[in-house]
């Protein structure tokens, strides 16, 4: 709670940063820490729309407190202050300055959904406060020339679709390629990531791209379209329900193309399941993280890592859950960018470590997958590794591929 | 007339002129703030004065003249979106822009009223319901990308004050919603209580017996549906100056609700209540969220919950909103006092 006093020390703080920031000093340690504390802020939707994404703040919360427990990072407790946004952009702005000008965090982390990130992005790069690892697949949040103090975390869109393209380029170079797509930024930068994939020369490999609005009722006149354009590959890059229309739509035609599926629609209760496990089988994906519910992680030494971080600290519920799992990832990277900073905790060295990580493996990575930044490159989780559908599970298969 | 509050009798009461004395106070406050409270406090106070811009449209079509309406989120982004379409996309300044969206939305929301004359009650609050939940998905839909910008939505920049005053963007920006929330409160005020008004009262209370006095219902009904939309049209493009920012996700159908949920704790049919109810709406969520950290970290779930349990808590102690307990405790004094 924030009491008189507090207010007022924290409005002075406030005064003395703002006057300090006009000297180009040595950077001094960034507000929010001290030599006992690294004050953290977030904002995450835990009301509204998209409120099944607050596990990912809860996860972190709970992760950060096991490292408080554990004596903290060189001696300071991590204060992590995560706030509701309601996934509304003026609500994301409101609370954002709250942290960055009342709570006077270091930096913020993890701040959930495109539009949230994208209507902070400008202030908090414009007050040089860093932005780090926002969960969020847009690949606009990755682009260090023009907003420096903004990473985004998980593999874009895009950089999914360029890993599709390298697989049909190495095993079918002759293909005749269609897309089924969502018509928004997620589906657009599916198709713009495959032809980038494809390269400029390649670009007449695509014979037909098609669009739907997640409002339609079917898909069904889409796949006929596509089928006619006699494509083998067929790229879906579609939410749950549509995906699962398309996927039962294509192989009632009896049109049978290498199916390609974003990682978006790969759940199994929820698409392919109500597709037919039958009609999924040979669908080929990509994937970074382990599946708690899959069976083969579990003597997996990440995996008990996780289910004892998971009754300790959260509840056996939220093991299975994929959002809590990639939270404590995330948590990790954040952990391992401040133990890097030592003492200096400026925010350009936190945002410099932040673009210096080397090799970092994750417990719930698949195995082998690291994560590397840099100045030039703002995208953490760059690898996937390709899978297939076998009627009962996804099947891993060939190496590691970079984006 | 049962609810004869909006028609205050010009007396010397003890209650007008505690309202006077409040109201000056309101101003001396409204005015002072931007020389002594944070850049952040002025964002959420420039959030209160937008939103009780957008209450005081919605009062006069629902508390004044009865019609109620779910969807003024539609008429806010239809406002949001215009005025952020022509900042960015032809370039005008943002004093230009927000008087042409506003009246963009005088037409819409004037032409919406028509077919709001032959719905009543529950039906027109369905169909307005409608309309907010088309919205979002209409500002995303392909075929307007170009003008706006997708589900990515639109960047501002934020205006600085003019002729080289010295006051930051923030102060700026929460002068021009003073200023705007000011003169539509006055705008309001003499619209209500004088012959205008005293004929939305009358439609809304006894649509036939208005018409037999002479009252054109069908004129009036459709011209309070307009000037209500502009309210909520000048609010929308003010949030997009002070957020800096549009996208489908700012006017989601919650927008809409909250506006209900803003006249209601306010007092329908009351000026001065818009302005609490706008303070419940901006400052309450985060009061929510705050308070759900005491049922435990696991507990974060739980702020809608909160939000809920202090509205019903709200509506049960003052039935007649924020207005309408300030008057019953103003009457009990000037009760006492009378000999």
């Amino acid at each position: 709670m924030t009491t008189r006093r507090t207010f007022l020390t924290s409005s002075a703080a406030a005064a003395a940063v703002l006057a300090m920031r006009a000297r180009p000093a040595r950077a001094e340690n960034a507000p929010g820490i001290t030599d006992k504390e690294i004050k953290i802020g977030q904002t995450i939707a835990y009301s509204g729309p998209a409120s099944a994404y607050g596990v990912i703040g809860r996860t972190e919360a709970a992760y950060f407190k096991m490292i408080n427990d554990m004596g903290g990072i060189n001696g300071r407790m991590i204060n992590f202050i995560s706030l509701d946004d309601a996934y509304s952009p003026p609500k994301a702005v409101e609370q954002i300055r709250r942290l960055v000008e009342q709570e006077q965090v270091a930096f913020v982390f993890q701040t959930l959904g495109t539009p949230p990130n994208a209507a902070i992005r400008q202030y908090l790069n414009d007050n040089k406060v860093p932005q780090l690892f926002v969960a969020t697949g847009a690949t606009m949040f990755s682009d260090p020339e023009h907003f420096p103090w903004t990473m985004g975390y998980n593999p874009s869109y895009q950089a999914e679709a360029r890993i599709y393209a390298k697989h049909i380029l190495a095993t079918k170079p002759n293909a005749k390629i269609a897309v089924l797509y969502q018509n928004d930024d997620l589906g657009k930068d599916y198709l713009t990531g495959l032809k980038a994939g494809l390269g400029p020369d390649r670009a007449g490999m695509v014979v037909k791209e098609v669009s739907y609005e997640t409002s339609e009722p079917t898909v069904d006149s889409q796949i006929v379209t596509l089928q006619n354009s006699g494509a083998d590959v067929f790229l879906i890059a579609a939410t749950p329900k549509a995906a699962a229309q398309a996927i039962r739509k294509a192989y009632d035609l009896g049109w049978t193309p290498e199916r390609y599926i974003d990682v978006n629609a790969i759940s199994i209760n929820s698409v392919l399941k109500p597709a037919g496990l039958d009609k999924s089988k040979g669908l080929i994906t990509g994937i970074y993280g382990k599946d708690p519910n899959d069976p083969r992680w579990k003597d997996d030494p990440g995996m008990n890592e996780w289910r004892d971080f998971t009754n300790k600290y959260l509840s056996a519920t939220e093991f299975p859950n994929v959002f809590a799992g990639y939270a404590y990832g995330a948590a990790q990277t954040m952990v391992q960018v401040l133990k890097q900073c030592g003492n200096d905790l400026s925010r350009e060295n936190i945002m410099k470590q932040a673009a210096n990580l080397k090799d970092l493996e994750l417990p719930l990575l698949l195995p082998g997958m690291k994560i590397n930044t840099s100045p030039t490159n703002y995208s953490p989780i760059r690898q996937m590794q390709l899978a297939t559908f076998n009627g009962e599970s996804w099947q891993l298969f060939g190496d590691l591929i970079t984006a | 007339m049962t609810t004869s509050s909006a028609v205050r009798p010009i007396s010397a009461s003890p209650g007008l002129t505690a309202s006077r004395l409040g109201w000056s106070v309101l101003a001396l406050v409204a005015i002072s703030l931007p020389f002594y409270a944070s850049g952040y406090h002025l964002y959420q106070f420039s959030q209160v004065l937008i939103y009780a811009i957008a209450l005081l449209g919605l009062n006069l079509l629902t508390g004044f003249n009865g019609q109620i309406s779910l969807g003024h989120g539609a008429f806010f982004a239809i406002g949001g979106y215009g005025t952020a379409i022509l900042m960015v996309k032809l370039g005008l300044p943002y004093w230009a822009a927000i008087p042409i969206a506003s009246a963009i939305c005088f037409g819409a929301g004037f032409l919406f009223g028509f077919p709001a004359l032959r719905l009543g009650g529950l039906y027109l609050a369905l169909a307005t319901f409608a309309l907010a939940v088309a919205t979002p998905q209409i500002l995303s839909y392909k075929g307007f990308d170009a003008f706006t910008g997708g589900s990515q939505g639109l960047q501002l920049v934020k205006p600085h004050a003019p002729f080289g005053l010295p006051l930051n963007v923030d102060q700026w920006i929460y002068l021009v919603c003073l200023a705007c929330a000011a003169a539509l409160c006055v705008v309001a005020m003499n619209l209500v209580h004088g012959r205008v008004g005293r004929a939305l009262i009358a439609i809304r209370d006894h649509p036939i017996a208005a018409e037999t006095m002479g009252v054109n219902a069908a004129l009036y009904k459709t011209t309070c549906f307009g000037i209500s939309a502009l309210y909520a049209g000048v609010a929308g493009g003010l949030s997009a100056i002070a957020v800096g920012f549009v996208s489908p996700d700012s006017f989601g159908l919650y927008l809409s609700l909250s506006f209900l949920v803003g006249i209601v704790v306010g007092g329908l049919a009351s000026i001065g209540g818009t302005i609490f109810g706008a303070l419940f709406i901006e400052f309450v969520p985060n009061y929510a969220d705050q308070l759900s950290v005491y049922f435990g970290e696991s507990a974060k779930a739980l702020p809608g919950a909160i939000y809920g349990v202090l509205l019903i808590l709200i509506m049960a102690l003052m039935p007649s909103g924020v207005a309408g307990a300030i008057q019953a405790v103003l009457k009990l004094f000037a009760g006492k006092s009378r000999p």
